[in-house]
């Protein structure tokens, strides 16, 4: 709970311009600005950093932002520094200590720059490192960036591909609805889904975790299934992503797709698995097997492509006439949409760093998520962090099949089961019997006599309603109901009696047994007759 | 006074008795085996008649024929969905002549006693040979009070308690069969005053009736010591009183088991009368009818998985925590939007519950049913052991509607079906088919075997409103995504959907 920037002086937020030619995003909009001021912050943006993705000067100096000329200015200035690519070697020197760098930063392949950061003492938050837990989902840049990226991708495809999505008859001819293959249904597959079954195309979605399906399927796409035996890895235990298939799984996974290529229109892949290189999927001798005309868009160019020809930042047509995109930046190429929400995945960020709203930075490294993010922090590479503590998805309960048992097993089972239930009767007979013989010791013989015969009917009385049906429930009441009526014996012997108030009794005792016999035989009667068989 | 007739008599009754009960398992043997019953009852109480029961016969047969014209008409008019009610009613009778017979033993005890002493002959009798002059009084006596003069004091000791018992449980039985025809037609009872249908009790709750069934030992010890008679009147009015007081505190649902209960009293109170009238039939046939009843009550309450105290104890016992709340919302649906679904279905599972019941929807469901049937759809019904008042009410009153039994399965029969069906209409049953009882350890039903209606693709819950129902427990069947609620009179709204099938 340590403060790292304290003093009298407002903290500053500032958001250079992204020097790459090819990134159009900013890490600041006039929006996100007004929320940072709300938490305490000031706010700098280097001169035309907005710019190409729409937001002037002078829409970030009406929400009050400084704009500051130059980016060695900002970096001198500023005690936090939002941006969105990873910083250049030029950028890094500019770092100082104690000041808070938050941007893509990929610890992972980055350790050069990581190590630049902890001699310079700088603080470093990495947003491709935020956890993938419930509460750090408005903070996720790398989803809302795939999300952008999904739907991006089919525009492009849209793009390059001469026909409609959707089928329509139309006067001058009917058109088939276009087929798109998404491979790989993480965020930005479910997107790119949700775009092309929107846009009227026939989807179909393949991907290696099979708890998806249901995902795939809400989206209206079709699940391609594969007919495989392996016990397949539950996405939970990897946070959500893919693990790297087996072989034969990948065999079996491209013969589906030689399968799938002739009739496939657009294929869009987007299979990454964390820290590798992206696995190819989509062989030469599918992109030939494709219809002229056809498209792929490879959304993981940038670590190789899921397919094989794919040339990185390229568009390029093969010789049957498939065009295959690997663009990589193009998140880039929705600046507007993608810097508002790379903004406020930034601005979560602070947030959760500022809990006082205070404008002071509370690195609390206790944080679960702050903690994950965090690559460089005082001097120390933190890289990577321990597991968080909330698991990311609930892991799958494992569904038990039941077990085959060998016959031996099944002997074993039987015999223990057998003298299971000698030992319960043996035990059940043998209080019995002890009960009935303690009873016999005092009771005289006449009582005895009778004794027995109740015991007999219980027994019988037990083996006989077992076999009863269930349905015939209500009938069985009826009659026992109907046969407990014997009681008009008792009766009938007593009314012979010359006491007249023996008689009375016994009298009205016949007449109301009279009724139940009469009543529970006849409507016993009624309901068996209503029993039929179809 | 040869009895030897009547014992073969008696013996052929009770084997047809037997026959009977065992008939039960199957349809169509059912309707030879209430044969069966009628002629060992017919036998026996002509056996009786002729032999030790000679005296006034005349006047036995006119109550018999008079009690055959009341028996009559209440078998031909109850209404099928009364059927609980009569059940209820019929036992309490049993009971009240219980009760009756076993006053009778002892007024004729006392009698006997009264006479010897007149004669100066010692009451009861010195164990060994009857002395000659006893033995002459013996056959001035009716056949009962000559079996009295005969006991040692040993067995007239064994009879004091053996007719005490019978009373007491005759008269448990009867009040408490009072009480639960009083629950079971509620407005349309015939008796005098209203009865509460929801579990309630004087305070004091179970104490009170422990306490009197304290008091009745001490009262039955008395007894047996000879402080008279009015001992015996008291321990009558305690048992009416705990019968009354032990079903006023079980709610409606659980009636099931009440029912199934006091006919296994009644068949323990015939067998105790039995026993001290010295009378092999009335022990045989008691004891069958009292391990029918008592396993009746055991299926039911494994069915909804309580013990038989806590069903007795009345409310639903064992729930520990908060249950889980239920997310989600009902959504509703009209008779064109299930009779839709209907017309796509290729298999149909109808779950029946009390509510369909009372609101005599039976004869609407089984038209629906013939048209589904009609059409080429696999229609069939799923019954849990306690849907309804009364173990295998619902069968009854499908087997009314001319619903062919085939069709109509057990729990277990169907349970596993439920993935493969299409569509699952939940007519007027709430509990049975509540998935907290799988789910939800802090449940009340939690572990109550359920159908598992919610597997299936579709389900449809006919009701009347959005109330929880007679036990009062959350139903998360409702808030499911496949499940639409079919608000309205069950009748109503299955006589809607008729039109519209096929």
């Amino acid at each position: 709970m340590d403060e790292v920037i304290t003093g009298d002086m407002p903290v500053k937020i500032g958001a250079p311009k992204d020097v790459e030619a090819d990134e159009s995003r900013v890490a600041m909009t006039p929006d996100s600005a007004g929320q940072l001021q709300k938490l305490g912050y000031e706010c700098m943006i280097e001169s035309g950093a907005g710019v190409a993705a729409g937001f002037s000067d002078a829409a970030y100096k009406d929400a009050g932002v400084e704009v500051v000329k130059t980016a060695s200015a900002l970096f001198k200035a500023a005690d936090i520094v939002a941006k969105v690519r990873p910083p250049t070697s030029a950028e890094m020197k500019r770092l100082r200590e104690g000041q808070l760098l938050i941007s893509f930063f990929y610890p992972g392949q980055n350790e050069a720059l990581m190590e630049a950061a902890r001699k310079k003492g700088a603080n470093v938050i990495a947003m491709d490192m935020v956890p993938r837990i419930s509460r750090a989902q408005k903070m996720d840049a790398l989803s809302s960036m795939a999300n952008i990226a999904g739907y991006r991708a089919v525009i492009e495809a849209g793009n390059n591909f001469g026909r409609f999505f959707t089928g329509q008859v139309t006067a001058a001819g009917k058109v088939p609805p276009a087929k798109v293959l998404v491979v790989g249904a993480g965020v930005a597959g479910l997107a790119a889904i949700g775009t092309s079954t929107s846009l009227g195309a026939i989807t179909y979605a393949f991907d290696v975790r099979p708890e998806v399906a249901e995902q795939i399927e809400s989206m209206g796409a079709e699940f391609v299934f594969l007919e495989f035996d392996e016990e397949q890895t539950d996405g939970a235990t990897t946070g959500g992503y893919a693990a790297p298939s087996s072989p034969e799984f990948r065999e079996a996974q491209l013969a589906k797709f030689r399968e799938l290529a002739p009739e496939i229109d657009i294929v869009i892949t987007t299979a990454l698995i964390p820290g590798r290189d992206a696995p190819v999927l989509w062989t030469k001798d599918m992109v030939e097997m494709m219809k002229p005309g056809s498209v792929i868009v490879d959304l993981a160019a940038e670590r190789g492509g899921n397919c094989e020809l794919t040339v990185r930042d390229e568009k390029i047509v093969t010789d049957n006439d498939v065009t295959i995109v690997g663009y990589t930046d193009f998140p880039s190429r929705m600046a507007a949409q993608s810097s508002t929400l790379y903004a406020t995945n930034i601005r979560h960020m602070m947030t959760d760093l500022t809990p006082e709203k205070n404008g002071v930075v509370n690195h609390d490294m206790e944080d679960d998520v702050i903690r994950g993010a965090t690559a460089v922090y005082a001097s120390e590479i933190t890289f990577p962090p321990p597991p968080p503590k909330v698991n990311a998805i609930a892991v799958q309960a494992k569904k038990e099949a039941p077990k085959e048992l060998t016959p031996e097993e099944k002997r074993a089972q039987e015999v223990a089961a057998f003298k299971q239930q000698t030992k319960n009767q043996v035990t059940l007979l043998g209080v019995g019997a002890a009960l009935v013989l303690g009873v016999g010791l005092i009771a005289p013989a006449s009582f005895m006599q009778h004794f027995i015969v109740f015991v007999l009917s219980v027994f019988i009385g037990f083996q006989v309603i077992w076999g009863v049906a269930h349905s015939l429930h209500t009938p069985l009441m009826a009659v026992t109901n109907a046969i407990s009526s014997i009681i008009i014996l008792g009766a009938l012997m007593q009314i012979g009696s010359t006491s007249i108030p023996i008689t009375i009794l016994a009298a009205l005792g016949i007449f109301m047994a009279a009724v139940n016999i009469f009543g529970g035989f006849l409507v016993t009667r009624r309901m068996l007759a209503m029993f039929q068989k179809s | 006074m040869d009895f030897g007739f009547t014992i073969a008599a008696y013996a052929v009754a009770a084997v047809l008795f037997i026959l009977s009960l065992g008939g039960l398992s199957g349809q169509e043997s059912a309707k030879r085996a209430v044969w069966y019953g009628i002629v060992g009852m017919a036998i026996a109480v002509l056996a009786t008649l002729i032999g030790p029961g000679s005296g006034l016969w005349l006047l036995s047969i006119i109550l018999i024929g008079a009690g055959a014209a009341v028996g009559y008409q209440l078998a031909t008019r109850v209404q099928m969905t009364q059927m609980p009610e009569l059940v209820a009613i019929m036992h309490s009778l049993v009971g009240l002549a219980a009760v009756f017979v076993g006053f009778n033993a002892d007024i004729e005890i006392a009698r006997t006693a009264a006479l010897f002493a007149s004669e100066g002959l010692p009451f009861p009798q010195p164990e060994g040979q009857l002395s000659d002059e006893a033995y002459t009084l013996l056959g001035t006596l009716s056949n009962f009070g000559e079996l009295i003069g005969k006991k040692t004091a040993v067995e007239i000791g064994i009879l004091r308690v053996e007719l005490a018992l019978g009373i007491w449980i005759g008269a448990v039985t009867f009040t408490g069969s009072v009480i639960a025809y009083g629950k079971l037609s509620g407005n349309s009872s015939l008796l005098p005053f209203k009865i509460d249908t929801s579990a309630t009790q004087l305070p004091g709750g179970h104490m009170l009736n422990a306490g009197a069934a304290g008091l009745s030992v001490i009262l039955l010890i008395m007894y047996l010591s000879g402080a008279g008679s009015w001992t015996l009147v008291l321990l009558a009015a305690l048992a009416l009183f705990i019968g009354y007081h032990l079903i006023m505190g079980i709610g409606g649902a659980d009636m099931p088991v009440v029912v199934s209960m006091l006919n296994s009293y009644s068949g323990w109170a015939a067998a105790a009368i039995g026993f001290s009238l010295g009378n092999d039939l009335l022990i045989v046939v008691g004891a069958l009818v009292g391990s029918s009843g008592a396993i009746l009550s055991y299926i039911m309450c494994k069915a909804m998985n309580r013990s038989f105290v806590s069903v007795i104890l009345g409310g639903f016992g064992g729930a520990q925590g908060e249950q889980m709340a239920v997310e989600g919302e009902q959504v509703a649906i009209d008779a064109d939007g299930v009779a839709t679904a209907l017309n796509e279905a290729d298999s149909v599972v109808i779950v029946p519950g009390y509510g369909m019941a009372v609101a005599q929807a039976q004869q609407g469901v089984a038209e629906l049913t013939r048209k589904l049937r009609d059409a080429g759809k696999e229609v069939r019904f799923a019954i849990h052991p306690v849907a309804g008042r009364l173990p295998g009410h619902m069968n009854v009153l499908l087997a009314e509607a001319r619903v062919p039994y085939d069709i109509v399965l057990e729990m277990e029969e169907i349970n596993d079906d439920f993935p493969d069906t299409d569509v699952t209409i939940v007519i007027g049953s709430n509990d049975i088919v509540n998935p907290a009882a799988q789910d939800d350890p802090n449940s009340p039903i939690a572990g109550m075997p359920v159908l598992e209606v919610w597997k299936s693709k579709q389900v449809f819950v006919s009701k009347r409103g959005q109330g929880t129902g007679y036990s009062g427990i959350e139903n998360p069947l409702f808030y499911k995504d496949n499940t639409r609620m079919f608000y309205g009179d069950a009748k109503a709204s299955i006589d809607s959907l008729l039109p519209k099938i096929g």
